[in-house]
């Protein structure tokens, strides 16, 4: 088993990813340096933050070369979490909406 | 006495792929992850419980921006700093992404050599890594003393804006480091057995007296580049949205 041991890929491609995430945070921060506003800003900060990190899980932690089992039991929950997100949306709008009503907010 | 027997399951076999791969590792009445050390399938399963805590902090300062009735504080004029008389946005927290970014750089190439034995390599990879982890605490130590002592920033008030502003930053951005300091001893820790050559020479470790492998430095990475994920997710909806 001495011939592969652990994840071995050359340094190069690690530079590469390094240098790939530099450059996202920067365009990310560009956003807030430009003042870039309202949904143009929201999505490319997304943007940024989902490549960023799906290439620090892919490439940094070897997720790509792991095996489907690992993967799916890894990256599925998640996933669901967007059930959740959903669910706090509709719940804060609604909180929003009665302290307007019962408080005389804005 | 007969040896313990061998835990390790690093060895690559011809294993199906795909889907039939998937139902075939989950149905083999053994262990479900094939082809990886048993610490790294745990390590990846504790990332996945330590993902749902910081999403529910995320998800809660979700919930407290959209529903509070005041406006909520401009981050990118509270973390601006000024530099030669200019106030600059956010420039701190660039900074600290960048010098998170480059630890996990630093990091992958610390796994890369650690399988390669190169222990002198590794070693000082992962302390660089270390001193990257450390200064990113100390500007976050920097950053809070600021918001604290200049700026009245507290959990259930601030200057600023909305009430929960404090609440939400100082439990999100603290917890993460609080990560970032436990994550910075273990690699001091696991760079001082790599000097060592404990993994090449099988020395027990201290708490659990079996063999350890470069496998930990793999697990080790692990942690760390998750400490740096967070950190993705916290710098785009926390800093910039």
């Amino acid at each position: 088993m001495a011939h592969a041991e652990g994840q071995q890929h050359p340094i190069s491609m690690y530079l590469k990813i390094w240098g790939l995430l530099f450059v996202l945070s920067t365009f990310s921060y560009l956003v807030d340096f430009y003042n870039v506003e309202g949904y143009l800003r929201w999505s490319l900060i997304l943007l940024f933050m989902i490549m960023k990190a799906g290439l620090i899980v892919a490439v940094f932690m070897h997720m790509m070369w792991e095996r489907l089992a690992l993967m799916y039991a890894i990256l599925v929950p998640p996933v669901l979490v967007l059930v959740f997100v959903f669910l706090m949306t509709h719940e804060a709008g609604y909180t929003f909406v009665t302290r307007g009503v019962f408080f005389g907010g804005p | 006495m007969a040896p313990p027997a061998a835990t390790s399951t690093g060895e690559s076999l011809a294993r199906p792929e795909g889907w039939e791969g998937i139902v075939a590792d989950w149905s083999s009445d053994q262990r479900a992850f094939k082809n990886v050390p048993w610490g790294k399938a745990m390590m990846w399963i504790f990332l996945l419980s330590d993902t749902f805590i910081f999403t529910c902090f995320l998800l809660s300062y979700m919930t407290v921006r959209m529903s509070t009735t005041v406006p909520w504080p401009n981050p990118s004029e509270i973390f601006a700093l000024n530099i030669g008389g200019q106030p600059i946005p956010l420039i701190l927290i660039a900074i600290m992404t960048f010098i998170l970014i480059s630890s996990s750089g630093t990091m992958a190439m610390a796994v890369n050599f650690g399988y390669r034995h190169d222990r002198v390599k590794s070693a000082i990879l992962m302390l660089v890594t270390a001193a990257f982890g450390a200064s990113f605490v100390g500007m976050q130590a920097f950053e809070w003393t600021k918001l604290i002592v200049d700026d009245g920033v507290r959990p259930w008030t601030n200057p600023f804006g909305a009430a929960q502003f404090g609440s939400t930053f100082f439990m999100i951005t603290g917890f993460h480091g609080f990560h970032v300091s436990i994550g910075v001893i273990f690699l001091v820790i696991i760079a001082r057995k790599v000097w060592r050559g404990d993994y090449d020479r099988g020395r027990p470790g201290y708490f659990t007296s079996r063999k350890g492998d470069y496998a930990a430095v793999e697990i080790m990475g692990l942690y760390w580049h998750f400490v740096d994920l967070v950190w993705v997710f916290i710098f785009a909806v926390f800093y910039l949205w």
